[in-house]
């Protein structure tokens, strides 16, 4: 990984602002934070590293009094402190910046920062005094907001500053900022970056939670390691790697590598020329997007998340309609068929979101395994279902996929999230599709059925299947692909094979700054 | 897990027990003896030939209705225009029986069973195709279809269809071809409540049995995935809705052709809204909805012999129903959220230990 | 004829606006609580309740002011009785609102029955028109709007005084950003519930008072279902009103002036059906809803409850 710019300064010998003690936390059977101890030394960044599921989210939000933790205390500027809610946390000078942001669409900037906060001087709000001080505040840490702007006119980036506004606007010292680069491009991130040493320039501290190395590295002073509710280090970042850090994070030698074959292509499955559309707010998310994929092939969509990949995705498995261009399944063009269609044409979609889109939880997983084809024969005859049919082909498939559950009249909500991923899979994959359109299918997975998920897409390549592959986690689309494209405002910048793309121009095709060699699909077999 | 769910079929049950125990306490404030008004109601309701006469004709439209809300509510969708559809099903018929004539009633009979299905069906048609293009909610335009509906009636009525001549505003009689086979000779009781048992039957075994009815269903519990395994969400919903109105449509067809063979303003007391109340007790389950529509409408033939005997205003039945929805609400709703602690526990069995699980799971229940 | 035209003119709108009151208090009420995101489905139960509770406090407790109170608490209290369901129980608000409104019918028709009937009350101490002065002397606006009874000033003072609440007080800016994005306001710091509470009770108060109005000034006694649906068309004039006091109040108007043509068309049996004018206000609503009459937009949370994560 590549690092920009100078490391920050270490901040030995500084008083904590923060003190947690053997913080512990239960969610039912599952110990979310397990006797953490967090010091945060004034005026630092404080990174908190972990993989997804390793507990920090749940202590930030302990010290921001959205959940209360089991055991444990926390001392605040040396004073023990205990808060029930958010107000009491922003009272003693807290700030949360939350991954997914806090903003209420159709108000203001100005409406939003001021959102919670008690009258000043009369009953009415004073809109035109809060706006001032909204200028100038932004004019000191150089946030370029304009106060009057409704929020959903905002793009991400700067709705991002709006957070960080807030909390400066109660005058918070203590800034929690949870994975703020996930939304971001990478030239954002500087920005943010930016932001965060001015913050802490003036006194203030910062905690960083992230699962990036590189950021740590490059932004944290010091940094405390989190895995399955645990701390497992904390040290100044001065004194240790990525590398390290990474070994620490997920207690392993982690190098993501997976078993792959040569791509075995033949034959055009998925033709895309001049794809456009819309977003559900009417804006244009596609703008003339055109590519190819094989048989045989995965071929993965990078991109920070909303540049365009969902509504690819929907358009392609039928759920959006394109607005221009054409879309080519196995030679039959399906641009604006019925989702039915495409799925006879061998179609099958694993969606971002198995829990709204890819099961329906109040049905059983029988139910759930004959989604696509409950109307057709030998599941139903005339349109009377066949429920042995029915419940043998949903015994062979749990069978084969092994997926964990009460039997197959359970309802889908009770299983896991990995055992519903497997659901989507065993129905999708079942019927030998020709395209396999799968959006962020590890996501919210822990790294059992993640491998699993990436296993079962790589042997249905290896069958012939086409893939079409997204996922926010760029290391995980370059390992799994033969061919990437990466989109940026609905456009693909370039085609490139991960093997011959270095992570930097990745990074700035991500940012928009860099369009590449769109890479053909090749006839060879390598 | 089966201990569960007969839990959650029991609680509509519990929830009318505990309306029929505050019944007995405004039994009480009217100055009657609770179990002695009970049994009058239960006795004006089966015992007496006329009573249960009555309690037959009362059941027909609240069936008939109530299935047609249940049909919506398997798909997600809320009817609440079920008693503008039995008025422009009532009109139907009439329409049907007033214009035509010469036809033996094997014909005619389920031409104006038709034409009140497909005039409830229309009525019904505007709502969901609104709501289907525009995401306009139903619940207001079917209400505001509810007036529209009346008005439209109490127009025809006294206007172009009215019986000259006569007191207040009624239509001019149906072909006697299109009288319902009365069931007990001196009574109203007709042969409408072996058409609804009928549908009943028909419409449990198509939810049970068939494709539609599980497509019916995978819509209405999650419309987002079922549009994502190639089902065609809106059709269903069009087609759930229409269903539905074109039954409430025969409710209002069969009221006229079965009782007083004329069209009369205002013809429902509201059989439209206490359908609702059927059909969510019954959680959407025809065979359920027989059940409910029988039990209200021997509460309300009851009621009238308790009034007269006793002095207990009728109106107390319409309180414990709407008690018994309450109840029903707040159980159903205070069950989901101790199911949520049950889920995490089973979820999280599984594996996986992510913050956003345990979010997840929390929100999982709704 | 000039003299008998503007009287008649001047009758029909001193209707138009007497026959709005009623809704427009409603629908004041039900904005509130839809822009907290409670789908306020009882405004008819809570009308009907405040109707039968106004004739009880203006025969028992000295007149219609008496009564006007007992009746705004008596809505109030359906409104904590609906915020309960909905907000803590989080049960689905339509049907809770439907289930009300049924038991509402049922027990106010029950109570009337034995309350009012054993004991001859039937009409009592109503609200009189006050013209006030300087005001109703205002050619035409004068009689029609300044020579009404006390509940109509009521609403046409609620309706500024709440849009001045809603939006451009704190309380109101947090109202309408619990309607929208309940989770922003709870980690700003804002008891979402609490505010859905104190919301849902406020549009009981005004639909209480609203269905004071109809036993107290409208006529001055009770009659079964009173309020024949009026708590459903104020809801569409919420949403005819876009959510917005002065709004809602203006789709009130309109509906009172077909309620007040229906009466007009029956007294000179003008030889118009009376249906069709009366009908004009529902498919209006229903066009306004279908879009066709500008664009509706709902706050964003109506309808769904709110979870903390722990309660």
């Amino acid at each position: 990984m590549k690092v920009t710019g100078g490391r920050a300064v270490p901040a030995h010998g500084r008083d904590p602002i923060l003190r947690m003690e053997k913080i512990t936390k239960r969610f039912g059977p599952v110990l979310a934070n397990d006797q953490i101890d967090l010091v945060v030394r004034e005026g630092s960044v404080h990174g908190l590293l972990g993989e997804n599921g390793a507990g920090k989210t749940t202590l930030v939000n302990i010290l921001y009094g959205l959940y209360q933790p089991d055991a444990g205390r926390m001392l605040l500027r040396g004073r023990q402190v205990r808060f029930t809610s958010p107000r009491s946390a922003i009272r003693q000078g807290i700030g949360m910046i939350h991954q997914q942001f806090m903003l209420v669409p159709p108000l203001t900037v100005a409406e939003n920062i001021i959102l919670g906060l008690p009258p000043r001087r009369s009953a009415f709000l004073d809109l035109r005094r809060v706006e001032a001080e909204i200028r100038t505040l932004s004019k000191t840490y150089r946030l370029d907001v304009d106060p009057r702007a409704p929020i959903w006119q905002l793009p991400v980036g700067i709705q991002q500053r709006v957070e960080i506004l807030k909390a400066l606007y109660r005058q918070a010292d203590l800034f929690i900022l949870d994975e703020p680069t996930s939304v971001l491009t990478p030239a954002e991130s500087e920005a943010l970056f930016e932001i965060v040493k001015r913050l802490v320039s003036e006194g203030r501290s910062v905690i960083f939670i992230t699962h990036k190395l590189d950021e740590v590295m490059h932004v944290c002073n010091e940094v405390t390691v989190l895995r399955q509710g645990r701390v497992v280090a904390t040290l100044p970042t001065t004194e240790t790697t990525p590398a390290a850090l990474a070994r620490m994070m997920v207690g392993r030698d982690v190098v993501l590598r997976l078993e792959k074959g040569p791509a075995r292509r033949n034959g055009v499955v998925l033709q895309i020329d001049g794809l456009r559309a819309s977003n559900d707010r009417s804006l244009p998310a596609l703008k003339g997007v055109s590519f190819a994929v094989q048989q045989g092939e995965v071929f993965g969509i990078a991109g920070v998340d909303g540049n365009g990949q969902t509504e690819l995705a929907e358009v392609v498995s039928g759920l959006r309609r394109a607005t221009a261009g054409r879309i080519m399944l196995r030679g039959v063009d399906v641009t604006n068929a019925p989702v039915r269609r495409r799925i006879s044409q061998g179609l099958a979609y694993i969606p971002s979101d198995r829990h709204r889109f890819g099961v329906i939880p109040d049905l059983t997983v029988a139910d759930n395994l004959v989604l696509k084809d409950f109307y057709h024969p030998p599941f139903a005859y005339r349109a009377i279902l066949q429920p042995g049919t029915i419940r043998q082909h949903a015994a062979a498939l749990a069978k084969r996929f092994d997926i964990r559950m009460a039997g197959i009249e359970q309802e889908v909500r009770q299983l896991s999230g990995g055992n519903q991923q497997k659901v989507v899979l065993a129905r999708e994959v079942s019927g030998d599709p020709h395209l396999i359109v799968a959006m962020q299918p590890t996501r919210g997975l822990d790294v059992g059925a993640s491998e699993f998920v990436l296993r079962t897409i790589l042997a249905q390549r290896d069958r012939g299947a086409a893939v079409l592959y997204t996922s926010a986690e760029l290391d995980e689309v370059l390992a799994v692909s033969d061919r990437v494209a990466v989109m940026f405002d609905g456009e693909i910048m370039g085609i490139v094979r991960p093997n011959e793309v270095s992570l930097e121009e990745v990074s700035l095709m991500m940012g928009g700054a860099l369009r590449k060699l769109l890479l053909p699909p090749t006839e060879v077999n390598e | 897990m089966t201990l569960r769910l007969a839990a959650t079929r029991l609680i509509p049950v519990w929830a009318v027990l505990a309306a029929l125990m505050l019944g007995m306490l405004l039994v009480r404030l009217a100055g009657a003896n609770p179990f002695v008004a009970y049994s009058e109601l239960l006795r004006g309701a089966f015992a007496d030939l006329f009573g249960f006469s009555t309690t037959l004709v009362k059941t027909t439209p609240l069936l008939f209705a109530g299935l047609g809300v249940a049909v919506a509510l398997r798909a997600g969708l809320f009817n609440i225009g079920a008693e503008g559809q039995i008025y422009l099903g009532g009109l139907g018929a009439t329409l049907v029986g007033v214009y035509l004539h010469g036809l033996p009633p094997v014909v005619h009979i389920p031409l104006t069973l038709f034409a009140g299905a497909l005039a409830g069906g229309l009525w019904a048609l505007l709502p969901i195709v609104l709501r289907v293009t525009r995401g306009v909610n139903e619940v207001i335009t079917t209400l505001l279809m509810n007036y529209i509906g009346f008005f439209l009636v109490s127009w025809v009525v006294s206007g172009p269809l009215m019986e000259p001549g006569a007191p207040y505003p009624y239509s001019r009689a149906l072909d006697p071809a299109t009288n319902l086979p009365v069931l007990i000779p001196a009574t109203d009781a007709h042969a409408g409540i072996l058409i609804a048992l009928f549908l009943a039957l028909l419409l449990h075994l198509l939810f049970a049995r068939t494709a539609y009815g599980f497509q019916l269903r995978a819509v209405g519990a999650n419309p987002m995935a079922s549009a994502y395994a190639g089902m065609n969400v809106r059709v269903t919903l069009v087609a759930a809705m229409v269903l539905g109105g074109a039954l409430a449509g025969v409710a209002g067809a069969v009221e006229v052709t079965g009782l007083k063979h004329r069209l009369f303003e205002g013809f429902s007391p509201g059989y439209g809204y206490d359908a609702i109340v059927v059909a969510f007790l019954s959680n959407g389950q025809p065979l359920g909805v027989v059940a409910m529509s029988f039990f209200f409408g021997a509460l309300r033939s009851g009621a009238n012999i308790m009034q007269r005997s006793l002095g207990v205003p009728v109106a107390i039945v319409f309180a414990i129903q709407g008690l018994a929805v309450i109840f029903l609400a707040a159980g159903l709703a205070i069950q989901r959220r101790s199911l949520v602690l049950e889920l995490l526990r089973a979820r999280l069995k599984g594996g996986a230990t992510t913050d956003a699980h345990v979010e997840a799971a929390r929100h999982d229940a709704f | 004829m000039m003299l008998f035209e503007s009287t008649l003119l001047l009758t029909y709108l001193t209707a138009a606006v007497r026959l709005a009151t009623p809704i427009g208090l409603a629908a004041l009420g039900g904005v509130l609580s839809e822009r907290s995101g409670v789908f306020n489905i009882a405004l008819e139960g809570m009308m009907l309740s405040g109707a039968l509770a106004g004739v009880l406090g203006s025969h028992y407790l000295g007149g219609p002011w008496a009564g006007l109170l007992v009746a705004m608490i008596s809505g109030a209290l359906v409104g904590v009785l609906l915020a309960y369901l909905s907000v803590s129980l989080g049960a689905n608000q339509i049907v809770s609102g439907v289930a009300i409104n049924l038991f509402a019918l049922g027990i106010t028709t029950f109570l009337a029955r034995i309350l009012l009937r054993p004991a001859g009350i039937e009409q009592v101490p109503a609200f009189q028109p006050v013209a006030l002065p300087l005001l109703h002397r205002i050619p035409v606006l004068g009689p029609v709007v300044f020579g009404q009874g006390p509940l109509v000033y009521l609403m046409l003072l609620a309706a500024p005084v709440l849009t001045v609440f809603v939006f451009r007080t704190p309380w109101g800016l947090a109202l309408r950003a619990i309607g929208e994005h309940p989770r922003a306001a709870d980690t700003a710091g804002i008891n979402v519930n609490l505010v859905r509470y104190a919301a849902v009770t406020a549009s009981g108060l005004l639909a209480g008072a609203a269905g004071a109005f109809l036993s107290l000034s409208h006529l001055n006694l009770f009659t079964e279902n009173m309020s024949a649906g009026r708590g459903f068309i104020a809801l569409a004039a919420v949403i005819f009103g876009k959510w917005h006091p002065l709004g809602a109040i203006g789709a009130a108007f309109l509906f009172g002036a077909a309620d007040a043509f229906q009466l007009l068309v029956q007294t000179f049996d003008l030889g118009i059906p009376y249906q069709l004018p009366v009908m004009l206000p529902y498919v209006l609503a229903l066009l306004a809803m279908g879009g066709l009459v500008g664009r509706s937009a709902a706050p964003a949370a109506a309808g769904t409850p709110y979870r903390a994560e722990e309660a």
